[in-house]
């Protein structure tokens, strides 16, 4: 048997006819963090929904612990939630919120109460236990909706952007309370967010997804460093993504120039897509690098300089530590190992991509 | 200066509210206090504790409660489904059921009579079947019957507005922590529309206990409420003043009635919601 503490095999999810998960696979470990990153209506929330049993999946299955819990009911799942819009009961004050679930499993009432102070402890929220929902914070009541949840000890812990209504001060504060609960507590997290850089900052294991499909699994270093196509490239910090062709083993071409790299087993004369990073990009003089071009725009962003450069038709994006005045001719230099080379994706997928981050979902 | 002529539009309203309801009330709180012959008295307010309106009174409570507790069994289920319904026109749905709403009421009450009566349509329908005829007609179901009818839907569209207030990830997030449908019910959802339910008792139970149409109708002028009571003071007998002075004490007793739902509304949430 896998020590997977959740599986989900083949998952498809259509609504109304139109197919919103396609085929998912992911394994989760106990333990990880696992955060689902994507653009929004990708189908983030309806895998967690999936995994959580509010949603039945068409085709596919759900296994926990070795079990196949397809069918089973949310209430009984041993996996909790904290949602989307915090969803408190608006009636019941702090305590009677976060004691809920330890009614329901007719918990003592010494037990209950131990684990309202444990929990308002650890989210920073003792003294809080009489407040209705409505007389707090966008930012207090999450962390009660999380304080809900972790009583019951799940061993999934579903989060649907749980800062997503938060400023960033508040929501960098509660990105490294989420961290410290985890190692406290030691349970499995599920973590949706469109945020790339929360993603990268917190997680174990990423899953990308586009379109109802997972584009890569991964570490955050290995999808930052090693993006499988550009989709996840463009999706995963800044980068340059340019078109090129394969020539050889180990030689490429893009903005006509032959450039030596590192990538084997591509067709001969195959196009593909290029993604370098903008800190991979060094800046040498006139001649001495692969294009010549000429600098356009010049930011100071603390700890280094962002800069513009056109060259040989492309606008790069660089980030260097020194600083090369506007209008001054350079020559632009990429290590071999920094050049990213991946099949090319279909271009009506990256232009639909464009689409749907336009439309507005609830 | 935006302020003062936002209060002038308000004029218009407090002039309606002075001459169509506060004049009319001092008017027969006037008469109930005075005995006819220039002296003040209270002794037409206490006149409700005389047996025969006494009687009256009572049997006035006891088919209303019955017709707001029908009511409330009927409309509670029916918005439960409605709710459940994956449907997108419930609006529509909730539409048709207050439909009679707008149809005289008079009418309505005149409609029930036809249909009750002993050789009504009813009755012609049953004995078709082969099955008894029912008597009913001129009895106090009868009286319950057309009120059920006529105020289900000021019990629907109230526990209506409240149920669909709630919204979904709350049933989601208790089911999340293992909460069955029972347990849904008893601690989310019927807590959360308990304002509406109130809302519905109230508009129910005041038009129920005060309206003489009814049995005037459909209980032959055999059955005395309390509300004919007064309507016959007014009109047949000529003694106002005994019927102002029944008025406000069935207005007295009624307001009691309210305030203590409210206060039991507003110890379980801080919400006081008039429909
Ligand atoms: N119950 C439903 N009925 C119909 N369509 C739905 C339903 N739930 C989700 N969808 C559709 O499925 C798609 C994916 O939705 P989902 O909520 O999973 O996206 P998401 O990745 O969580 O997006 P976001 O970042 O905006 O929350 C969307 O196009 C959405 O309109
Ligand atoms: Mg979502």
């Amino acid at each position: 048997m896998s020590d997977n503490l959740l599986e989900l095999r083949g998952i498809s999810k259509a609504f109304d006819g139109k197919t919103i998960l396609q085929e998912l696979d992911l394994n989760i470990k106990s333990n990880e963090f696992v955060t689902l990153l994507g653009p929004s209506g990708c189908g983030k929330t309806t895998t967690l929904r999936i995994v959580g049993g509010f949603e039945k999946p068409d085709t596919g299955s759900v296994i926990f612990n070795g079990e196949d819990i397809t069918a089973l009911a949310p209430e009984k799942r041993h996996i909790n939630t904290v949602f989307q819009k915090y969803a408190l009961f608006p009636h019941m004050n702090v305590e009677e919120n976060i004691a809920f679930g330890l009614k329901i499993k007719k918990k003592s009432k010494e037990y209950i109460k131990d684990k309202i102070k444990y929990a308002l402890k650890l989210v920073d929220l003792d003294g809080f236990e009489k407040r209705k929902p409505n007389s707090l914070s966008g930012g207090q009541q999450q962390r009660i909706a999380i304080a809900r949840a972790i009583v019951n000890e799940p061993e999934i812990l579903l989060l649907d952007e749980p800062l997503g209504a938060l400023d960033l001060k508040l929501r960098q504060d509660m990105q490294s309370e989420l961290i410290r609960l985890k190692n406290e507590l030691g349970i499995t997290f599920i973590y949706v967010t469109h945020d790339q850089e929360e993603a990268l900052t917190m997680s174990d294991k990423i899953v990308v997804m586009h379109r109802g499909l997972v584009q890569q699994i991964g570490t955050p270093k290995d999808i930052y460093d090693e993006p499988c196509n550009a989709f996840v490239a463009d999706f995963i910090g800044d980068s340059n993504l340019l078109k090129g062709k394969m020539l050889d083993d180990r030689l490429v071409e893009f903005l006509g120039e032959r450039v030596i790299c590192v990538d084997e087993g591509f067709g001969k004369n195959e196009p593909v897509d290029i993604v370098i990073r903008p800190e991979d990009v060094e800046i040498n003089e006139v001649g001495k690098g692969i294009v010549n071009g000429v600098v356009k725009n010049i930011l100071y962003k603390g700890a280094n300089y962002e800069m513009t450069v056109e060259a040989g038709g492309f606008d790069w994006l660089i980030h260097n530590t020194v600083a090369y005045p506007v209008g001054s001719m350079v020559s632009l230099y990429v290590k071999p190992f920094n050049i990213q080379i991946m099949k090319q994706m279909d271009e009506s997928e990256m232009i639909l991509d464009e689409d749907m981050e336009n439309e507005t979902y609830e | 200066m935006k302020r003062m002529s936002r209060k002038h539009l308000a004029t218009p309203y407090v002039f309606w509210i002075i001459c169509f309801t506060i004049l009319p009330l001092i008017y027969i709180a006037w008469y109930a206090v005075s005995d006819g012959d220039g002296g003040y008295t209270v002794e037409n307010i206490l006149a409700i504790f005389e047996p025969v309106h006494w009687k009256a009174f009572v049997l006035s409570i006891e088919l209303a409660l019955i017709c707001t507790v029908v009511c409330l069994l009927l409309a509670y289920p029916v918005v439960l489904i409605l709710r459940r319904l994956k449907i997108k026109k419930k609006g529509t749905i909730v539409a048709v059921l207050i439909l009679p709403m707008w149809m005289n009421f008079i009418l309505r009450v005149y409609a029930w009579q036809v249909l009750l009566s002993d050789n009504g349509i009813i009755n012609s329908f049953l004995g078709m079947l082969g099955l008894p005829s029912i008597n009913i007609i001129n009895t106090p179901a009868a009286i319950v019957f057309g009120m059920v009818y006529d105020f289900l839907p000021f019990m629907i569209l109230p526990i209506y507005n409240s149920l669909m207030e709630i919204p979904n990830d709350i049933i989601e997030a208790a089911k999340d922590l293992g909460a069955d449908g029972f347990t849904i019910f008893r601690k989310i959802i019927w807590k959360l529309t308990l304002p509406g339910v109130i809302s519905g008792i109230t508009m129910v139970f005041v038009p129920a206990m005060t309206s003489f149409v009814f049995s005037d109708i459909l209980g032959g002028g055999k059955i005395q409420l309390i509300g004919n009571v007064i309507e016959q003071e007014f009109t047949t007998s000529m003694n106002w003043q005994l019927g102002s002075g029944l008025s406000i004490a069935l207005m007295t007793i009624i307001l009691l009635i309210m305030a203590l739902l409210q206060k039991s509304n507003q110890q379980t949430k801080g919400n006081n919601m008039i429909w």
